[in-house]
């Protein structure tokens, strides 16, 4: 079903026990058909925002609707017009394919005949039509989350949450899953708002991207804007000897700012128009040898570490040992 | 938007069904209190020759016991599926479609119904195979086999409200010996007026579950005893509505949309 008014929250927060804020007044305007990318590591607040925004979990403060509906007020309005696939895809091992959307189906109100026309239509869309008898217990981990996207579009939602959907998916049903998304949006003209650790699944996927880090977006626009803000290439060198990594550090210290990167290898932002030749020339009157020396355009990993003073994988690696001791906190406060 | 009733029996469904697609669940739970009957009604027959004990047969006293311990297994069973759809995000999914919260626990009770059926009539037919006897006649039999399912229900509303509140199968798991010891301090080996430990007797009165066994005990070896079925019944009713109205309001938390 085409959407007509897309996603809008203002100031939209989570604050739980303790004062912990996982969503921090975030505001957004997602329009109707397009595909936004909230991207952020584990524990940045992306989950808890589509919780809220698919009525799960109630703001402690700030409004947001969805699909026209507002989803404190509205909440019923709200369920019937969006389909998720949430982190985990949810499904019953004892259960088929088919009696998932089955159940589903029925459970959103379609008649006998609507069920099954939508779910022989659905399941070879997403090409489980020969698994579909089959119990989930023997379902790769891809073909679960072909059937929670199947799960999730089976009353024709005109709004779509994806809540990190390839993860743990081989390249071939990351591939087939993005092609789906994308023609949902552009054929149907549905709304998704999908969340993601992996830059490129937003930067393939995704028409806009908002970076979310701590529970505030810190940079949002379509990711070509957002890789032209930094605007600045990466020079990345790897010493032929690894006893030159300091010194090599050190001279190219004189054409950037020293980025986070592979521990054997050393990566500067350029901090003017850079030129591969003067930094070559300045290492070999150094008498510095390279392995290899690579220079590349800003990535969305440069805007995340540019925005927040860390790379994606850094932050991930940082939430999580956050969310470790803070775990035992997270009971959420009566809103 | 679906009807309720809709509603229960789509989410019964498919509690029936996963819960005959777990044979390994099933088994043990079915064949576990025949075992104990077998061994009991022989081990334990002398108790018989006690005066004032009610019945001669052994396993006329004892078969009720197996219509409890199958009620306690498939609390066990609705409960550890409940926490499981919680712990998976399946009470999500749920929750994101116009699912009523009382439908889904009425139909998830739907599996222990099916389950407190399956059993009773392994139970009824073993037992009637082995010699029992009903004073209460074909009627009483199918009064009995009724109430045995009203009872799984009940533990099922137990099963219900402890993956509600806790969220864990294996909380749930761990919670049912404590059920478990509920039968042990009740009447099952022995009538209350026989036991002669007075504080165990005094446990035995207090105890609700004693009070199952004898409206289930009385229609095989009594007849119609009216008093002991409408005690037997209104405990039943009453731990049916306390398990679903304290389930229902822990929903509100698990299930808490705007």
């Amino acid at each position: 079903m085409r959407d007509e008014h897309g996603i809008d929250a203002e100031k939209l927060a989570r604050e739980y026990k303790g004062g912990i804020k996982a969503v921090d007044g975030i505001d957004l305007r997602i329009e109707p058909g397009e595909i936004y990318g909230f991207l952020g590591p584990n524990g940045a607040g992306k989950s808890t925002t589509v919780h809220m925004l698919t009525t799960l979990l109630p703001p402690t403060s700030g409004t947001a609707r969805v699909a026209g509906y507002d989803i404190v007020k509205q909440g019923p309005q709200v369920r019937a017009s969006i389909g998720a696939a949430l982190q985990e895809a949810a499904l019953d091992p004892f259960l088929t394919g088919r009696e998932h959307l089955r159940l589903q189906a029925s459970l959103h109100g379609l008649s006998p005949d609507e069920r099954k026309r939508r779910s022989t239509e659905l399941l070879e869309r997403v090409g489980l039509t020969r698994a579909a008898d089959r119990k989930i217990k023997g379902y790769s981990g891809g073909m679960k989350r072909r059937l929670d996207l199947a799960l999730a579009l089976v009353h024709e939602p005109s709004t779509l949450f994806l809540d990190e959907p390839t993860t743990g998916l081989d390249p071939q049903s990351r591939t087939a899953l993005w092609s789906e998304v994308a023609r949902l949006a552009k054929a149907e003209g549905v709304t998704v708002f999908l969340t993601t650790q992996y830059l490129e699944e937003a930067d393939v996927l995704a028409d806009r991207v908002g970076i979310i880090h701590r529970g505030h977006i810190v940079a949002e626009g379509t990711p070509d804007e957002l890789k032209a803000s930094i605007g600045r290439p990466t020079v990345e060198v790897t010493p032929a000897d690894p006893d030159q990594h300091e010194a090599i550090e050190e001279l190219l210290r004189n054409f950037g700012t020293p980025t986070a990167g592979d521990p054997l290898t050393v990566a500067v932002r350029c901090e003017q128009e850079a030129d591969l030749a003067d930094i070559i020339r300045a290492l070999d009157a150094a008498g510095l040898h390279v392995a290899q020396i690579q220079m590349h355009e800003p990535t969305l990993d440069d805007v995340f570490l540019a925005k927040t003073g860390t790379s994606l994988e850094g932050a991930a690696e940082e939430e999580e040992e956050e969310e470790e001791t803070e775990e035992e906190e997270l009971e959420p406060v009566k809103a | 938007m679906t009807s309720s009733v809709h509603q229960v029996l789509e989410i019964a469904r498919r509690s029936v069904v996963r819960t005959l697609r777990q044979p390994a669940q099933i088994i043990p739970n079915v064949t576990f209190p025949l075992l104990l009957l077998a061994i009991n009604s022989n081990g334990l027959r002398a108790a018989t020759h006690i005066p004032g004990f009610p019945s001669n047969s052994f396993l006329d006293f004892f078969i009720p016991i197996a219509f409890m311990q199958g009620a306690l297994f498939a609390s066990g069973t609705a409960g550890v599926d409940l926490a499981r759809d919680i712990d998976n995000g399946f009470l999500n999914r749920l929750a994101l479609t116009p699912l009523r919260g009382w439908a889904l626990l009425l139909g998830q009770l739907g599996g222990a119904v099916a389950l407190g059926a399956i059993q009773a009539t392994v139970y009824l037919g073993a037992g009637i195979a082995a010699g029992v006897r009903f004073e209460s006649g074909v009627a009483g039999a199918v009064l009995l086999y009724a109430l045995a399912i009203l009872i799984a229900l009940g533990f099922g509303t137990l099963g219900i409200l402890i993956a509600l509140k806790t969220g864990s199968g294996e909380a749930v798991q761990s919670a049912f010996p404590l059920l478990f010891f509920l039968l042990f301090l009740s009447s099952m080996n022995l009538p209350r007026n026989l036991i002669a430990v007075g504080w165990f007797r005094d446990l035995a009165t207090a105890n609700p579950v004693s009070y199952m066994i004898e409206a289930m005990r009385s229609l095989v070896i009594t007849g119609w005893d009216v008093q002991a079925l409408v005690l037997g019944f209104l405990f039943t009713i009453l731990m049916i509505a306390i398990g679903l109205f304290g389930s229902a309001r822990l929903l509100k938390t698990r299930m808490a949309r705007t």
